[in-house]
């Protein structure tokens, strides 16, 4: 197990590699922008913009470029300045991250509660009434944009422009250490409508899973035995069924964290996802490069987490 | 197992001496009367048991032998109410004094794995792949008795070692993959047996297993039974396995019985053409008519090998959701005769035998001839076989389709 845990980090790391490249190929091709001329101003004549360039090392060769960028962060783990405000990448991050993971955890723990709820009532009282009329909901949830979502839930409850003004409404986010209350409060609607899709997704899935895991031989067994049908559904069904689930849980982690941009953006939170916006309409590539990595890294922890979990869920595995 | 007699509750269920000798005076443990299960599907409804009847006393064996789709093992789930939910059952099953298809759900849950066991053809997918064998035995215990874990823990080891697993302590901790095929049925068993059911439903239990195997396990249920005193009804598609270990046959065919009696009468004297049948497709060892017994009579499809043609049963399996009129074997019977397309035989004791039942309209003396016609033919050469199941005959059937061979799937 060791041995594999080794080999899948060097895959990562080689994982990470191959994506820095490809957001420098890509933004070279494809720039948002020209960072120098962005940063000059309107008024700037050609030399005072190939001054900026020079500076910035953008009149440099691409793969130059790239392995400057790769020397500091390997050797520093320095991830560059940004073009505008030459603040420290790393602690634009650091200083963004609170804000996504705050938004993240929330996130997570209401579509687990609703979603495996819902997934497992729906599965057990297959073919009902609730369970069409919770998978049809579900299937409105999956199919809403979460930006319109978003807008439609401020539009409906924020205390600013909302019909309902129950809830703060989009650039209320405080710090936790600041101010908690507020914090929660800023939060319950970014929450809610992250949430809705994800908690949709995984009723659906858990349904899907439990529905055939019911069917199966042990389960007949444990009904056999005389177990109480609660626990021949939760500790026989869903003990089998959540396995795909932890597989997609590890994975919308991982993404999340990275920042959930169009929430972020609706909602005015300044999270890593709103940093990563705002250098993309500002062609502030270091800080794209570093958000990106960022993402990617935990994509593939994630991954590592959840191919380790299998173990532990499921006997059967073992890795080679 | 160290202690019957332990403070659980119910101290061993060894039945008074005449039940174990199976007393036909005794009342029967379980009694099934007119047994139904229909199954609604898009085609139709689904007769899968069309008014069954038997009885099974304290410490003996019933086999229910028939082919896929006859309902011997929907039958058989219908005694756990483990039948799908939309399952229609109707009849009568009285076990131990009790009338179980009366019982409300929570009842019913109490007599499962505790008076009344099941295991089941598959131990591998039947045992949960994810829990340790230990906690699913102790769960098993626990269902049913309120004990502590380590007392059920202590009682699960008792119960592997019970049932043949070395090193019973150690395997507590195994998972069902680390085990194999024989182990995993043995495991099914001990779970079966945690609380000392009065009757164990066993479902096919040898189907999946390697023939050393199930022959092992048949010995073990044979042994389990004496010590234990409980009944088994045994479903399988395998004379052979009925011939091992069944006091008594009751013979499916199209969700009904078509014959019964004891193991012995019903081996060596069939009185039905569908049970003919059953005899004639199993395979034989050459030269193996010698002996007399009913195992030599009926070796397992498991000899399958040095042996030589098989005779199938021709023809498909009767439709359960439109069965042919009449007698419902009578399109693959090769003795039948227009009449029978119009009716339906009962379920009749025979003249010289009272307690074997047959449901064939053919007179029972000439049922005896034909017998001994056909057991000449099997005892007999290929010659003589080939005459009597010769072109003409299956011309009558009036059927080009490729026969049914038996145990081509297990299920009923």
């Amino acid at each position: 197990m060791t041995r594999y845990i080794i080999r899948r980090l060097l895959w990562g790391v080689a994982l990470l590699f191959i994506v820095s490249a490809l957001t420098f190929v890509l933004f070279d091709l494809l720039p948002s922008g020209d960072p120098a001329k962005l940063r000059a101003g309107r008024t700037a004549t050609p030399q005072a913009i190939a001054h900026i360039r020079h500076e910035l090392g953008l009149d440099k060769p691409v793969y130059t470029q790239f392995f400057d960028y790769m020397k500091g962060v390997v050797l520093h783990f320095d991830l560059g300045y940004s073009y505008y405000s030459h603040a420290p990448v790393k602690s634009l991050i650091a200083e963004r991250l609170p804000a996504t993971v705050s938004l993240a955890v929330g996130a997570i723990v209401i579509w687990l509660l609703v979603g495996l709820s819902v997934g497992i009532v729906s599965a057990v009282r297959q073919r009902t009434l609730i369970d069409r009329t919770a998978m049809g909901t579900a299937l409105v949830f999956i199919s809403a944009p979460e930006y319109w979502l978003g807008l439609l839930a401020l539009f409906l409850f924020a205390s600013d422009i909302g019909k309902l003004a129950v809830f703060p409404g989009a650039g209320s986010y405080v710090a936790f250490s600041s101010e908690p209350v507020k914090w929660f409060t800023a939060l319950i609607l970014p929450w809610l409508v992250l949430a809705a899709s994800f908690a949709a997704v995984y009723a659906r899935l858990l349904r899907g899973s439990l529905v055939e895991v019911l069917g199966e031989d042990y389960i007949r067994t444990a009904r056999a035995k005389g177990l109480p049908e609660r626990r021949v559904v939760m500790r026989h069904g869903v003990r089998s069924a959540i396995t795909p689930i932890v597989t997609v849980l590890g994975l919308d982690i991982g993404t999340l964290l990275g920042g959930a941009l169009l929430i972020e953006v609706v909602f005015n939170i300044p999270g890593v996802g709103r940093l990563n916006y705002d250098a993309i309409t500002h062609a502030d590539f270091p800080i794209v490069q570093g958000t990106v990595l960022l993402a990617a890294l935990f994509i593939v922890v994630a991954n590592l987490l959840v191919d380790i979990s299998y173990a532990f869920l499921d006997p059967r595995v073992r890795f080679k | 197992m160290s202690d019957p007699n332990s403070d659980r509750g119910r101290g061993g269920v060894a039945a008074p001496e005449g039940q174990l000798d199976g007393d036909p005076r005794a009342s029967a443990l379980l009694r099934v009367e007119d047994l139904r299960v229909q199954l609604p599907t898009e085609d139709g409804l689904l007769g899968a048991v069309d008014g069954i009847s038997y009885e099974l006393h304290a410490g003996r064996t019933l086999g229910i032998v028939g082919e896929s789709g006859s309902g011997k093992t929907v039958s058989a789930l219908a005694l756990m109410g483990l039948n799908p939910k939309h399952a229609r059952v109707s009849g009568r099953i009285d076990f131990d004094g009790r009338e179980l298809l009366a019982l409300d759900s929570q009842q019913l849950r109490a007599l499962r794995g505790d008076e009344l066991a099941m295991i089941f053809q598959d131990p591998l997918s039947s045992l949960h792949p994810l829990h340790r064998v230990g906690w699913q035995l102790v769960e098993a215990i626990r269902a049913h008795r309120d004990v502590a874990k380590a007392a059920a823990r202590e009682r699960a080891a008792e119960l592997l070692d019970l049932v043949g697993i070395p090193d019973a302590r150690a395997r507590l901790h195994a998972y069902p993959h680390e085990l194999s095929g024989g182990q995993r049925q043995r495991v099914m068993i001990a779970m079966a047996l945690a609380n000392e059911p009065k009757l164990l439903i066993a479902d096919e239990p040898t189907t999946a297993l390697d023939v050393t195997v199930q022959a092992q396990i048949l010995a073990l249920l044979a042994r389990l039974q004496r010590e234990l005193g409980m009944a088994i009804l045994l479903v399988t598609h395998d004379l052979g396995v009925v011939a091992e270990i069944a006091d008594e046959v009751a013979v499916m065919y199209a969700g009904r019985i078509v014959e019964r009696g004891s193991t012995e009468q019903v081996l060596t004297a069939p009185s039905h053409p569908y049970t003919w049948g059953l005899l004639r497709s199993i395979p034989r060892l050459e030269g193996g008519a010698a002996g007399h017994g009913p195992a030599s009579r009926a070796p397992r499809d498991s000899d399958r090998g040095a042996v030589g043609e098989l005779e199938p049963i021709a023809g498909r399996p009767a439709s359960l959701i439109s069965p042919p009129s009449g007698c419902r074997f009578h399109p693959r019977c090769p003795y039948a005769l227009p009449d029978h397309a119009r009716i339906d035989p009962a379920l009749a004791p025979l003249p010289d035998d009272p307690a074997h039942l047959a449901a064939c309209l053919l007179a029972p003396e000439e049922r005896t001839r034909l017998w001994s016609k056909e057991e000449r033919a099997r005892l007999g050469s290929d010659e003589e076989r080939a005459h009597l199941w010769s072109d003409e005959e299956r011309t009558r059937l009036g059927s080009d389709e490729e026969p049914a061979r038996l145990g081509d799937e297990t299920h009923g």
